[in-house]
């Protein structure tokens, strides 16, 4: 038989984020998993920061000013956009892994992408 | 008078301890034409060493599934207007998740394996077919009639699949949706294949095994069907009615 270049195998992950002449579900598949690493990466984030609190309410304060840089606002942005579009994505699954909505899998994908975008919006306008 | 266009059929070419390519055949097809006749076109008449897998060229026997433009297609019934335009190139690939015999030839003995596992049936009783309106009572005598299953195992949603891809012990959709055909109920040993790490969970509803499937079997809503009939099977064990 010839290589295993055509085999399933652990190292092809990157093929989950290859959306090129696919469908809703897998734009859904794709986006679920970056949102899921980006929010991980951030729970770290959090639990460091979090950790300054050891070192003494000054450590925090000194933290908690830099929140107010555009740049670590627009990062908060991105948590906030991250959690709503993997959470109302993941009730997409949740239904349509119990068998409601199965066949309207695409219209729920679009249907909850656009609460996700309104949310996100109101969050952005609140926040800036 | 018949419409020409020029395209370059570019094919996935690998042979035995070669590194793969693609070679390009420049050539004139008419776009009503379905890509399998343009592939057997290229051995034909430019090289007769091109390996592919094709019979009855009518979308019943599932060999000539291949990735067109990146995309799972059965081939034969593929029409070229389709997938390119007059000038453009057209891609074709083997299936992904299989092992290359040769060129565009796959090895479809680990997916053939994992259908015999969950016992899937090429006939079935026609009483118990999903069939569009069917008679609100069977006769009692119409269970003699079988039909064909709806799945030609051509394992196009098998290369659909993004999980497939990473997870080379997963059974995969036509498996599972074969078993869900058999049903827990009729078939109780099913349970353990399919009720554990690589079965009926491990589907991340992605559905493009149903986007791609060309016998309209739709393996996503059998997972999900499957998921119900495991989760209704494990509550019947939890009361002692198993």
């Amino acid at each position: 038989m010839n290589n295993t270049r055509n085999q399933p195998s652990a190292r092809k992950f990157w093929s989950w984020f290859m959306p090129v002449g696919r469908q809703a579900g897998s734009w859904a598949f794709a986006l679920n998993r970056i949102t899921a690493i980006g929010l991980t990466f951030y729970l770290f984030l959090h639990l460091g920061v979090l950790s300054l609190l050891a070192q003494g309410p000054g450590a925090y304060d000194d933290f908690l000013v830099l929140t107010e840089n555009p740049f670590i606002k627009l990062g908060e942005l991105a948590v906030v956009a991250a959690a709503i579009l993997h959470g109302l994505n993941g009730i997409r699954i949740i239904l349509t892994s119990f068998g409601v909505g199965v066949t309207r899998q695409k219209q729920l994908f679009y249907g909850f992408m656009l609460i996700s975008v309104l949310v996100i919006l109101i969050f952005t306008a609140r926040m800036y | 008078m018949t419409e020409q266009w020029n395209i370059t059929l570019r094919i996935y070419r690998q042979k035995e301890n070669e590194a793969p390519h693609f070679d390009n055949f420049k050539m004139e097809v008419n776009p009503d034409e379905y890509v399998l006749d343009a592939v057997e076109r290229a051995w034909a008449f430019h090289d007769r060493t091109i390996c592919f897998r094709h019979a009855c060229h009518h979308s019943t026997c599932g060999a000539c599934g291949m990735r067109v433009n990146g995309v799972e297609k059965l081939t034969c019934i593929t029409l070229i207007r389709d997938v390119t335009k007059n000038g453009a190139t057209l891609k074709v690939e083997p299936l992904r998740n299989f092992p290359v015999v040769s060129d565009l030839a796959v090895d479809m003995g680990p997916f053939y394996r994992k259908m015999e596992a969950v016992g899937a049936r090429p006939v079935l009783p026609v009483t118990e077919a999903e069939i569009e309106n069917p008679p609100a009572k069977w006769d009692t005598d119409d269970a003699q009639y079988i039909r064909l299953s709806d799945c030609i195992e051509c394992g196009l949603c098998i290369s659909a699949c993004p999980v497939m891809a990473t997870t080379p012990e997963y059974l995969g959709p036509a498996p599972l949706a074969a078993a869900q055909d058999n049903g827990i109920k009729r078939k109780p040993e099913l349970l353990s294949i399919v009720d554990c790490e690589d079965g009926v969970w491990r589907c991340h509803s992605v559905f493009e095994c149903t986007a791609v499937c060309p016998s309209f079997v739709d393996p996503a809503r059998r997972i999900m069907d499957l998921r119900k009939q495991v989760v209704g099977a494990r509550v019947r064990k939890l009361f002692g009615k198993a």
